[in-house]
């Protein structure tokens, strides 16, 4: 990797500051950008930790009930100790390897907006709340395309607040090699319905599948997708998969994320 | 992991690896732990296109960046040698094959993804590195020629503008047996054919590769430390043909070494460059691999499309075999190259069934690709896979059973002349095949098939049967096939005065647990403990000339030198004892470390023997020389032929394509077993390969562009504990090799070749269980071909 300077403050507003500089990086767990350094295809002039922010850190539960979770909450932290909603929990807790779930922050991941990535399905299917330095985002508004998100320059995710669902379930189907979603579909049943998000699978990042929610509001049971299916054109097509695949897989997969929410 | 009663030491005995305590807790000494004071960096600056023209290379702002020592580009190795092929492969016109310049920097033009272009050598890898990306290259792209069909076209753009073509050799055998053949499958009753690919494979052994080079201006003396499996070949391939340093100034020193797989027997530009630039530079000089490096320049694997066509009567008995096969060279011949798809494929297609009449035809191509060699196996899974898959496909055809038409079919007499020019000397198919079904369970497959059914899932069996030629093999014979080396090997025997022995061999053991196998043998002949005794390899200056370890060859070829040297050791030690007895050294027993006079009392321990021979205060000195030393070279008369039957039983998700393995059975026959414990080893970790080969890996590149679509493990889907099941292995059928003194045959191969077709068979059954006549799937059988096949069946 290419020389730069290293800041690791203790604020979110120290962060915000430190981020102002000229080609500042922000650094959650560094699961992407790490090994993106280390590849030369980047070169920041400063990268801002934020693995030492305590206000940032951790997992509680909002006045309205909503899981509250800090930005730089790591994989392995959520996966332990997300109780509450155990869908969420249970996603958490399959990203990666035990390595990449001690480092890889929820922020940093939801930041990233990599198309395979899990995070991005449980989000959107639950709804959440992106809270950032400035603002509050909906998930509805929040996921723009592959690697595309509303955040500004600058911005950071300080904070992700999660309804919690009646029922959840995430599943998914690993591509081979890098054990990423090739589809992951998370349902989420809440009082007034369902929402479904799927990771994966779109050459336009996660998305919600409204025929489905449709249907599963209506009877929250695998056979209400019977006969339900996405257009191909969408959706991406490389060696692990063709869009064909994908589009099929996401009917699969969603029908069994239904048999198993719980 | 011995029981009680099994035996506890010596050969038969399952030792632990001694070798692990120092790799299982991080004191193993690699390659890359080596550092030498003063040393420099090299980073090498390699090629992004497939296929262009080097208009220039202009280093001049590159050379004044901080840190550089030098940088070197092709024109620096115009003088050199270029990397040599170390096997002549003759086509079936009688010509020799089609052998291009292969630089060790590119000059002129580049010809894959990766080759390497210049090399800045720097006081530290990023400086080299920040170096290397201010070297202008000017290049012009040229369409690149990546599929070898089309690469066989007449006008496809050339690799090599100095070939007359793509076409490496054509190759026919037995080019003699064609008309024959030919006319047998005119009168057959009955023709399956199949076409088929064996994938391209990437070896990704755990360590990349790692080369220091090092020079001592005082005595001229060069050192390269090197990943390798064969310092000896390394020394000689190197030394005579690329750089012209005679071998007593040249040392090749290869430590441990993390995983071979075949891709480190190889001469690589990377070796000879640090050995080259050490002396330019007067500077050690060390590289190491990157896994993104490894990918675009280890050598590559497998890589054959394939037609195969078998012939039977109205009885079901194979009457004539014949193939088409591509197989790709890459852009330039690898060491051993030309003849794995020929000698080490071709000798092969009789697998274990007494088809009268064969004819292989194998044309090889250049293309813009990595270099393609010997893999795990090497030649002889591309062989297993075609014949086991072409049968399982003709038993679907005719109705037959395919455990039933491959015993019908099997060869049961020994000596066996095989059609393709080898002889088996000994095997029980029979047997392998019997044990196969008892471990693997057949009689309860049925059951497990309704089990899994209820389950939503189609389950399958798939079987095979192998048969390998390893221990590679008679130097004179190897020699008229075109090998420019001999393939001997070589140790020496030290026994030191107080009785504990060092053990000089030419195999390298780079995971194979030599370390612990080889001494259980010395320590079986004399009858002392395995603890005396130590193994010493992988250092020129240390060893005999041995050529190193790869084609499952170690035990029954460098193992036999071993045995003839300690049978020399205790010849001598006898003609000591004897004299220390005061008795004729024809009367001198030997047993459990004690030298004693036939029918009497009178005896010697080991140790005394060896202190006489290196105290010789009472010795026969007019007789014998003191001392007790000995080498010997062993130079087998025929290769060995392990043999044995697999079965996978899969599960399909007919809804997803995936395939999951939820039984593997091998039942092998190696000949006598020195270490169970690490023969079953040996076996699981090919077995790990094949199906990862079946089910996961596939090297691919983009036919437009040439570029490496799967450059790192996001995309190159290696086998992971959780894709594998328990297995089933027994090596308890054994017909000793009926040539060497050990009676070994050879196992590190095994598994590789032996469990693609079963896995493959059983996916097609499961298919078939589930109403889909699907007749094949090409490897690897990932979820999207799988459901792919399923859907347009």
């Amino acid at each position: 990797m290419y020389n730069f300077e290293f800041e690791k403050p203790s604020s979110i507003a120290d962060a915000v500051a430190a981020l102002g500089g000229d080609e500042a990086q922000a650094l959650g767990g560094g699961q992407t950008l790490i090994p993106t350094l280390k590849q030369r295809l980047a070169s920041p002039t400063t990268l801002v930790s934020l693995s030492n922010i305590p206000e940032m850190q951790g997992i509680c539960t909002g006045d309205d009930g909503a899981l509250c979770i800090g930005g730089s909450t790591t994989h392995g932290a959520v996966a332990s100790g997300a109780g509450a909603y155990l869908g969420l929990a249970a996603l958490a807790g399959h990203i990666g390897d035990p390595a990449v779930r001690n480092r890889g922050t929820i922020g940093g991941s939801l930041a990233n907006n990599d198309p395979s990535a899990c995070y991005p399905a449980a989000a959107l299917a639950s709804g959440a709340t992106l809270v950032t330095n400035t603002r509050e985002i909906a998930a509805d508004d929040y996921f723009l395309g592959m690697f595309e998100t509303a955040l500004e320059e600058g911005e950071i995710v300080t904070e992700v607040r999660f309804p919690i669902p009646e029922v959840s379930h995430y599943e998914k189907f690993v591509q081979p090699a890098s054990r990423f979603a090739l589809v992951g579909v998370m349902v989420a049943k809440f009082a007034d319905g369902v929402r479904v998000a799927i990771t994966g699978a779109s050459e336009e990042g996660v998305f919600r599948w409204a025929e489905a929610e449709a249907a599963l509001s209506a009877n929250f049971s695998s056979d209400a997708l019977d006969g339900l299916t996405l257009d191909a054109d969408n959706m991406i097509g490389d060696l692990h998969g063709s869009k064909e695949y994908r589009a099929h897989l996401c009917g699969v997969i969603a029908k069994r994320a239904v048999a198993k929410a719980a | 992991m011995p029981k009680d009663g099994e035996i506890k030491s010596g050969i038969g005995a399952s030792s632990k690896r001694r070798e692990d305590v120092r790799f299982l807790t991080g004191n193993g000494n690699y390659t890359d732990d080596i550092n030498i004071r003063g040393q420099a960096y090299v980073f090498f600056l390699r090629s992004d296109i497939a296929h262009g023209t080097l208009n220039s290379v202009d280093t001049s702002a590159a050379a004044a960046m901080p840190g550089v020592v030098q940088i070197f580009t092709g024109a620096d190795f115009e003088a050199v040698g270029g990397i040599p092929c170390g096997w002549l492969v003759t086509d079936k016109h009688g010509e020799p094959m089609q052998e291009p310049k292969h630089p060790v920097l590119a000059h002129g033009k580049v010809r894959h993804v990766g080759e390497p272009i210049a090399a800045v050598v720097a006081d530290s890898l990023e400086q080299a590195r920040d170096a290397a990306e201010a070297i202008e290259v000017d290049s012009s792209e040229l369409p690149a020629v990546i599929n070898m069909k089309d690469a066989f076209k007449e006008g496809a753009t050339k690799v090599h503008d100095d070939l007359t073509s793509n076409l490496c050799y054509d190759w026919g055998f037995v080019e003699e047996n064609k008309g024959a053949v030919d006319e047998a499958f005119k009168n057959a009753h009955h023709v399956t054919t199949l076409e088929l690919v064996n994938n391209r494979l990437v070896a990704n052994p755990m360590e990349p590769r790692v080369a220091i080079g090092d020079y001592a201006r005082s005595d001229e003396q060069h050192t390269l430390y090197t990943t390798s499996q064969n310092p000896h070949v390394i020394r000689l391939l190197m030394g005579a043909f690329v750089l012209g340093i005679p071998e007593h100034k040249l040392r090749v020193i290869s430590p441990d070494v993390g995983g071979g797989f075949g891709t480190k027997i190889f001469h690589y530009q990377e070796e000879a460059f640090c050995t080259f630039a050490a002396k330019a530079c007067n500077r050690p000089v060390k590289w190491t691999s990157s896994r993104s490096e490894a990918f675009m320049s280890d050598a590559h694997g497998r890589d054959h499309v394939t037609t195969i066509q078998l012939a039977l009567d109205k009885d079901n008995n194979f009457t004539a075999l014949r193939t088409d096969t591509l197989a790709n060279m890459g852009a330039y011949l690898s060491t051993f190259a030309s003849s794995v798809p020929t000698w080490l494929h071709g000798t092969l297609m009789a697998g274990n069934y007494k088809t009268p009449l064969i004819y292989v035809n194998v044309k090889a191509m250049f293309t813009n690709t990595v270099p393609v060699d010997a893999y795990r196996g090497a030649g002889r899974p591309e062989a297993t896979y075609q014949i086991e898959r072409v049968i399982d496909m003709a038993a679907r055809e005719l109705g037959a059973d395919p455990v039933a038409l491959r015993r019908q079919n099997y060869v049961t007499e020994f000596p066996y002349a095989t059609p393709v020019a080898v002889e088996y000397d000994t095997g029980d198919y029979h047997a392998t095949m019997d044990k196969l079904e008892e471990i693997g369970d057949f009689t309860g497959f049925e059951a497990r098939r309704k089990e899994s059914e209820a389950k939503g899932k189609w389950r399958g069996l798939g079987i095979n049967n192998y048969i390998e030629a390893c221990g590679i093999a008679p130097s004179n014979l190897v020699g008229q096939l075109g090998a420019r080396a001999g393939l001997y090997d070589a140790a020496t025997v030290r026994v030191n005065a107080t009785g504990s022995i060092s053990v000089m061999v030419g195999a390298h053991s780079h995971g194979q647990g030599h370390e612990t196998a080889f001494p259980q043998v010395v320590a079986d002949m004399i009858g002392i403990d395995e603890s005396q005794i130590d193994i010493v390899h992988g250092d020129t200056s240390k060893i005999p000339f041995g050529m190193g370890t790869y084609g499952s060859r170690s035990l029954a070829v460098c193992g036999s030198a071993m045995v003839r040297a300690t049978e020399k050791i205790i010849a001598k030690a006898k003609k000591i004892a004897a004299h220390l007895l005061e008795a004729s050294d024809t009367d001198i027993e030997l047993k459990d470390g004690m030298f004693s006079v036939a029918g009497t009392d009178k005896s010697v321990a080991w140790g005394d023997v060896t202190l006489a021979a290196y105290v010789p205060h009472n010795y026969p000195l007019e007789e014998i020389e003191p001392g007790l030393e000995e080498t010997a070279f062993y130079d087998p008369s025929n290769f060995t032929y392990p043999a044995g039957a697999y079965a996978c039983e899969v599960e399909v998700d007919p809804d997803t394509g995936k395939v999951t393995i939820e039984r593997f059975s091998a039942a092998d026959d190696f000949g006598n077993v020195i270490n169970p414990m690490i023969v079953s080893g040996q076996v699981h970790g090919g077995i790990a390969q094949g199906v990862g080969q079946a089910l996961l890996e596939g090297c691919s590149y983009d036919e437009e562009s040439g570029q490496l679509l799967t450059g790192s493990y996001m995309d190159y889907a290696m086998p992971r504990a959780d894709d594998l099941p328990f297995y089933s292995v027994d090596h308890s059928c054994q017909t000793p090799c009926t040539h060497n003194p050990l009676g070994v045959k050879g196992c590190g191969e095994a598994g590789a070749i032996g469990s693609p077709p079963s896995v493959v068979n059983a996916v097609i059954d499961a298919l078939h269980s589930g109403g889909k006549e699907v007749a094949h799937i090409d490897m690897p059988l990932t979820p999207d071909r799988v459901w792919n096949a399923i859907n347009n069946a």
